[in-house]
């Protein structure tokens, strides 16, 4: 790859920089339009009928009484599907509508459309449906032993018959998280008169809805334009189809344009969540607390749907052992299909659930051998050169797991308690605690993760770069959620094209081709690459034609000389490249899991700070010291904010977030009992950076989207059975575990 | 739906007697959740926030419509401390001592103060006038009370006495904004008499009668009296196990909730 030209003067916001976010201050002053803002006139709204039982055959399902609502002007049921019946992210496994036999707990059954939001509930309440209840499978385990499954996973690595010296096994449980991404789901469509449809929806890859869309339709891929919009967070929520294919089938019916909005409660079954897991380990080392072998076997539920289950799976198997250098593993790995709700992706994507197992298990075997819980992940620290413990992979990129731990290591050591602030204490403000009662732990989370796609994804993202005198204008399909990825597209065309006025335009599927997903932690390197590269050829391009040694936003210079203005390059109109970014290769593992699945790594290392109140169960996180692998930091303030999000992601479903099920149905679908944590319940974090560069993406960046969640929740529950004493297999950790452990 | 909005207990009694059972809104933290979640669909809203004779505290007298953002000002300790627990500094703003009376959750924050302090429950009507419960007598159940349908609730009416040696706690799962799994009151008399009152843990607020008898006959525990103390604490509650927590640890935290602020009342 073209390294990074070298300027006279460097532009104002290029890598390195913090520059302000542009949707930054609209959004703390409420004038960002989000989805839910979105209005057309003459609108219609839409309602959904869900499952009110996990699994139940649907007996009759009349919707005249609901048309004879006043106002209620259509409903639809999948009898109304004229196309491909169902959906789904890898296959449509998931009718439109519920087909004859309701599956989940909240599925879909029919979608009123009126003149307003509260006559389409009324329409939705009058729907004359009746049920036959079926007895729901809601055990994971139970879904496994009757073969009910979408996908076995196996790694089969070295010699099952080599033994250790020091065996420690474990048996862990994750609970369900929610992404709780704080906008709702949301999206108009409008009928273009044409017979097609131009839908603007909540989305984290607006092509992979494009493709999901327009076959349930029956009409010409160009006929459906998914737009991109603006978003209140996703963390893998808005990857899958939700309304917006009820919202495209209502537009075409009707002729009018048409909005939906779920609100929270309906949000919690609007999308898929993490899958929950159990997870059976056992781990063997030699004196020296080197891994010998590894053997896992994991079931993650994944509801009732595939949706990205087969992806997820995947991960959790070829991160079951963290970045640790490890010969023989065996790992069985299952995708659980029940009827609790559809699981698919979330921040981490497979490899939250098993980091916290193969920590526990690291801790343990420190126990059992006397070594420090830094020392043992240190002498076993897996790094370039080394193979991938799982599938082999040879690690030709960057992974400074080492360097991560070592730095970890420096870092000073948070005071001791020193309040008797109720803030600062455990409880809170509920004045449970006074510091006699805290027992202050510590405890270490070192993890990796894959960036970008895997197992032969045909894995790329389009960019489109114009130069005019104004300035430059960036396409791309790349949902931008909240994250900050226009910054970043903004900071490398600065850097390579040393103009200052980027413009981000967000381009529908019609304009321009697939920036693939906004996960995976893939978009920095994906979109960020391809805009760094297509950067550099429209830069070489130009300077080539006009004789120039440099670019800038006067124009091309030769030996310090302006020899041509910006306005005369484009005198004959603007300066157009598009490029199709790619990374390398990956390839479907074999039986046995192994081969070349993955282009590239992240590791992080996080030191956890917990004070405990033991007699009531009670936790107050008070620090995260947290090492990341940003390969090269382009945005100080954007990764920063990644990391402490994160974080507080990782430190939420350690300690509060779980989707309480009770034989398939949600028992805590609202933000009073599902509890994410408060400001006062946040920890302070410091970070610090590891830049060693990765061998493609951007001047060598590597994604921070998803490390920072997978590093903090094995940390702080390390930390809290630090402070206690005890084993702790379950994570979120809840009082009740901690006083009877 | 309609709307009533009196300005007046006497336009409010007036509203209740024409239409009995006609949904009582104060700060609506309650009553607008149930509506949002489609769990209440009120045809009638009386509105009580206009009427300034249930908006004062005066000496013994806390009226209902007193928002808790003015109780975390209260000169009673436990009552400030608890007040300040209550869902955010907006609902606090919105959020009355009457509405926390008349919704009767057993996991009403204000509830074992009340309890805690004796405290009688002033109701009126139309029909009948003025008259008080005990706040025993007043709440009846998980969400139920003994409200008439044609009554207001007015006032929380104090002893003459209130010990001012008083404390509060309560357990939730995160340190702040959230929903009690365990509270308790403790209230020490100059004469070494205690009560000790828990929410949560009981349909209704409930007194630890046989804890406090164990106080009251050893004014000066000893460590052992205190370790018993909090096993009849445990002993006297009756939670149960929901989506928030279990019976067992409610139980437990309980006892080991009313020991600390017993410790918290002796060391003041």
């Amino acid at each position: 790859m073209t390294t990074s030209p070298i300027t006279r003067k460097r532009v104002r916001g290029g890598v390195g920089d913090s520059p302000l976010r542009i949707d930054g201050i609209p959004k703390v002053t409420g004038n960002f339009a989000y989805a839910s803002d979105l209005y057309a006139d003459g609108m219609l709204w839409a309602a959904t009928l869900r499952s009110p039982h996990a699994r139940a055959r649907i007996t009759k399902l009349d919707t005249a009484p609901a048309y004879a609502v006043g106002g209620v002007v259509l409903v639809l049921t999948q009898e109304d599907v004229v196309g491909r019946p169902g959906f789904g992210m890898h296959v449509p496994d998931q009718p439109v509508f519920a087909d004859g036999e309701c599956n989940y707990w909240g599925e879909p059954i029919a979608v009123v459309v009126a003149s307003d939001l509260p006559t389409a509930k009324l329409g939705v309440e009058a729907i004359d449906v009746e049920f036959e209840e079926l007895e729901p499978l809601t055990d994971m385990e139970e879904a496994d032993a009757r073969d009910s499954q979408t996908r076995r996973m196996k790694i089969r690595r070295g010699d099952r018959d080599v033994e250790g010296a020091v065996v420690v096994e474990g048996y862990y449980e994750v609970g369900q998280q929610d992404q709780a991404p704080l906008g709702n789901e949301a999206g108009l469509a409008i009928p273009d008169g044409d017979g097609g449809v131009d839908l603007y929806a909540v989305s984290q890859w607006v092509h992979s809805d494009h493709w999901q869309i327009y076959p349930c339709l029956d009409i010409e891929p160009e006929q459906v334009r998914c737009h991109p919009v603006g978003m209140g967070g996703a963390f893998g929520a808005r990857e899958d189809v939700s309304m917006h294919i009820h919202l495209c089938m209502a537009a075409l019916r009707t002729g009018r344009p048409i909005k939906m909005m779920y609100d929270r409660a309906e949000s919690f079954v609007g999308h898929v969540h993490r899958h929950p897991a159990r997870m059976w380990y056992r781990h063997e080392a030699d004196n020296q607390g080197r891994l010998v072998k590894v053997e896992a076997r994991l079931i993650l539920d994944g509801g009732a749907y595939e949706s990205s289950s087969n992806a997820v799976i995947a991960n959790a198997a070829y991160f079951a052992v963290g970045p640790y250098r490890c010969d023989n593993v065996f790992v069985d790995a299952v995708a659980a299909k029940t009827n609790n709700p559809p699981a698919g992706a979330m921040r981490g994507f497979g490899g939250v659930q098993t980091a916290f197992a193969h920590e526990a298990q690291m801790d343990k075997l420190a126990g059992e051998l006397g070594l420090d819980p830094l020392e043992i992940r240190l002498r076993n620290a897996l790094g370039r050169g080394d193979a991938l413990n799982t599938s082999g992979q040879l690690i030709e990129g960057s992974l400074p797991t080492a360097e991560l731990i070592n730095e970890l290591d420096a870092m000073p050591l948070a005071e001791p308690l020193d309040s008797d602030d109720a803030r600062h204490l455990p409880g809170g403000t509920g004045l449970t605690t006074d510091p006699r009662h805290v027992r202050r732990g510590v405890g270490y989370g070192v993890t990796l993760k894959n960036l970008a796609f895997s197992e032969a994804f045909d894995d790329y993202s389009d960019v489109r770069i114009v130069l005019s005198p104004i300035g430059v204008e960036v396409y791309t399909a790349a949902a931008e959620v909240g994250q900050g990825m226009v910054t970043i597209i903004q900071q490398l065309a600065r850097e390579v094209l040393q103009i200052e006025q980027v413009a981000v335009v967000w381009a529908d599927t019609g304009v321009i081709g697939s920036a693939g997903s906004t996960s995976a932690s893939r978009q920095t390197q994906m979109t960020g690459g391809a805009t760094h590269q297509c950067a550099i050829e429209l830069r070489e391009q130009i300077l080539a034609e006009f004789g120039g040694d440099d670019l800038s936003g006067e124009g091309v210079w030769k030996d310090g000389e302006l020899i041509v203005t910006l306005h005369e390059v484009c005198e004959s109109g603007p300066r157009e490249h598009e490029i199709r970014y790619r990374h390398p290769e990956t390839f479907a593992t074999d039986e046995n899991g192994q081969g070349d699945a993955h282009p590239a790594w992240a590791v992080a290392a996080h030191r956890a700070v917990v004070d405990v109140d033991p007699e009531l169960g009670l936790v107050r996180v008070v620090q995260i010291d947290a090492v990341h692998d940003v390969g090269r930091l382009l945005n100080p303030v954007a990764a920063l904010g990644q990391i402490e999000g994160g974080t507080l992601q990782g430190v939420g479903l350690a300690t509060l977030e779980e989707l309480v099920l009770d034989r398939g149905v949600i028992k805590n679908a609202n933000f009073t009992d599902y509890l994410l944590p408060t400001f006062l319940d946040a920890p302070h974090v410091e970070v610090k950076w590891v830049e060693e560069p990765e061998r493609w993406g951007p001047l060598g960046a590597k994604g921070i989207g998803e490390p920072p969640t997978i590093s903090a929740g094995p940390a702080v529950a390390a930390a809290i059975r630090n402070a206690i004493g005890a084993d702790l297999i379950r994570v979120p950790i809840l009082p009740q575990h901690i006083v009877g452990a | 739906m309609e709307i009533t909005r009196p300005t007046s207990l006497s336009e409010a009694l007036d509203a209740r007697a024409q239409d009995p059972g006609a949904d009582l809104l104060a700060g609506g933290t309650d009553l607008m959740v149930e509506v949002n979640f489609g769990l209440a669909k009120p045809e009638h809203v009386i509105a009580l926030r206009r009427i300034d004779e249930i908006g004062e505290v005066e000496d013994r007298r806390i009226g209902a419509g007193v928002t808790w953002a003015r109780l975390e000002e209260s000169d009673h300790r436990a009552l400030a401390q608890l007040s300040r627990t209550v869902g955010s500094p907006q609902i606090r703003a919105a959020g009355t001592i009457g509405g926390n009376i008349g919704t009767a959750s057993p996991a009403g924050d204000g509830l074992p103060w009340l309890a805690a302090v004796d405290a009688e429950i002033e109701v009126a009507s139309q029909a009948r006038g003025t008259r008080r419960l005990r706040w025993d007598e007043f709440f009846t159940g998980v969400k139920r009370n003994a409200l008439e349908p044609d009554e207001v609730i007015v006032a929380a009416v104090l002893p003459e006495r209130v010990p001012s040696n008083q404390h509060f706690a309560k357990i939730g799962q995160r340190s702040a904004m959230v929903i009690s799994t365990v509270s308790a009151v403790v209230v020490r008399d100059d004469d070494g008499s205690v009560r000790v009152a828990l929410g949560s843990v009981a349909p209704t607020p409930i007194r630890a009668l046989a804890a406090e008898q164990l106080i009251n006959e050893n004014p000066q525990p000893t460590d052992e009296v205190l370790a018993e103390f909090a096993r009849t604490v445990s002993a006297e509650v009756t939670p149960i196990t929901d989506h928030r927590s279990t019976e067992s640890y409610r139980r437990h935290a309980a006892g080991v909730l009313a020991r600390r602020l017993l410790e918290r009342c002796l060391a003041s």
